[in-house]
């Protein structure tokens, strides 16, 4: 446990002083949500039904950005040799990075929500599951994104054959996140849908570090 | 006693070497030689645990290595031909990130200074603040891949001294070299003579 503490406070320590590397891509989300008004039109109506998709597309697209670095730099100055080395299993190594990328990117983009949610219009009823499904939902990013960031380690364009790989199978956490602000808006329940998003999360934190420390070990070899 | 019994490695479906055995007894030196390619650094991987033989086993007191790959990797430094320092962090950070307890010594012993950011540091230092992670985190094992490189000659001898300290007390360790090395007593492991026919 102190190994995974000592993996974790150093991952948080490098994000810290990449700092500006976080907020780059919380300034992806905002801009790129921002353009929607400007390709559908600022009709409120319009807006406030789509809102929670687009701001569910975006934290997609923006961790995307991030995911590519998670393994990236160490792998090319030889840390994850020392990572892999260490006394923590590899697959322990894998989840603290997970939890690393999901504390220093997902948390800001979780923040800034509903900056964007306001922006475009989404009544207050449904901003709190917004982020409510955020929270539960975004860690599964996070650790299938390690997956993707493990096996696109060493390949040349990492980072787009990562959204190709990774995209398609956070549709799931897509279509539950946004069906439940959805859900909330129209008076419905929407406590099974995040039931399922934190589901999904929690497979997902139990089933990817292994499969990430089974690429990582590939990508070492 | 570490040992490697009739090892082949492959690599890109190439047989670098094969039929290698090799054994270090505590205090005792094994120098890797041979030229760039021929599989020195292969063999250290090996040694740690980061690849697996193709053929052949490593192991420790008679146990397998690929049994308890984390109890190896406490048992063992391993520095390797990337020097893994991150250039935000400052030289005791980045010592202190790998857990050891004699940072401050390691500092010390490779005549670092430990408020620098490692951004500033020449490849020279950097190999340094690289080679101060032995003294930082004592392990049993020492696997150096050519560490002399970019080193300047005072540092290449206090490296030396600081390998025969590690051998005095019962400390083991394998070294991939390119050039003339002084390690008294180690055995040469010459790896293309290894090379298949």
């Amino acid at each position: 446990m102190t190994d995974f503490r000592r993996i974790l406070s150093r991952e948080l320590k490098l994000a810290f002083r990449e700092r500006a590397e976080s907020l780059l891509v919380v300034l992806f989300f905002v801009l790129g949500a921002v353009l929607f008004p400007f390709g559908v039109g600022p009709e409120p109506n319009m807006l406030a039904r789509i809102a929670a998709g687009i701001v569910w597309v975006m934290a997609l697209f923006a961790a995307m950005l991030s995911l590519d670095r998670m393994f990236q730099s160490d792998f090319e100055d030889g840390s994850l040799e020392l990572l892999a080395l260490s006394p923590l299993p590899l697959a322990a190594v894998a989840g603290a990075k997970a939890l690393a990328h999901w504390l220093t990117t997902a948390l800001p983009l979780i923040v800034a929500a509903p900056i964007i949610a306001v922006m475009l219009r989404l009544p207050t009823d449904g901003l709190a599951t917004l982020m409510l499904a955020m929270l539960l939902g975004t860690p599964a990013i996070s650790l299938v994104g390690a997956v993707g960031a493990a096996l696109t380690l060493g390949a040349r364009r990492g980072g787009v054959l990562l959204s190709l790989l990774i995209l398609p199978l956070m549709v799931p956490v897509l279509i539950l996140g946004a069906a439940a602000v959805d859900a909330a808006l129209s008076g419905l329940a929407a406590r099974p849908h995040l039931m399922i998003l934190a589901a999904l999360s929690m497979a997902a934190a139990v089933l990817c570090p292994y499969a990430a420390a089974a690429a990582l070990r590939q990508a070492l070899e | 006693m570490f040992s490697g019994q009739d090892l082949r490695c492959v690599r890109g479906g190439r047989v670098v070497f094969e039929a290698l055995s090799f054994t270090l007894v505590p205090g005792a030196a094994l120098l890797l030689t041979g030229p760039n390619g021929s599989g020195k650094s292969s063999l250290l991987r090996l040694m740690a645990g980061l690849a697996r033989p193709d053929h052949g086993a490593i192991a420790w007191d008679g146990a397998p290595i690929r049994d308890d790959p984390e109890a190896h990797a406490t048992r063992l430094s391993y520095v390797g031909h990337l020097d893994a320092v991150k250039p935000s962090l400052t030289v005791r950070e980045n010592l202190a990130q790998w857990g050891g307890t004699a940072v401050d010594a390691a500092i010390e012993r490779f005549g670092l200074s430990a408020a620098l950011p490692a951004r500033l540091l020449s490849a020279g230092q950097k190999r340094r603040c690289a080679l101060a992670r032995l003294i930082a985190r004592p392990a049993a094992l020492w696997l150096l891949d050519e560490p002399t490189v970019s080193l300047d000659r005072d540092s290449v001898a206090n490296l030396m001294t600081v390998i025969a300290h590690h051998r005095a007390e019962g400390g083991m360790c394998a070294v991939s070299t390119n050039v003339e090395l002084v390690l008294p007593g180690a055995e040469t492991l010459d790896i293309p003579r290894f090379a298949p026919a």
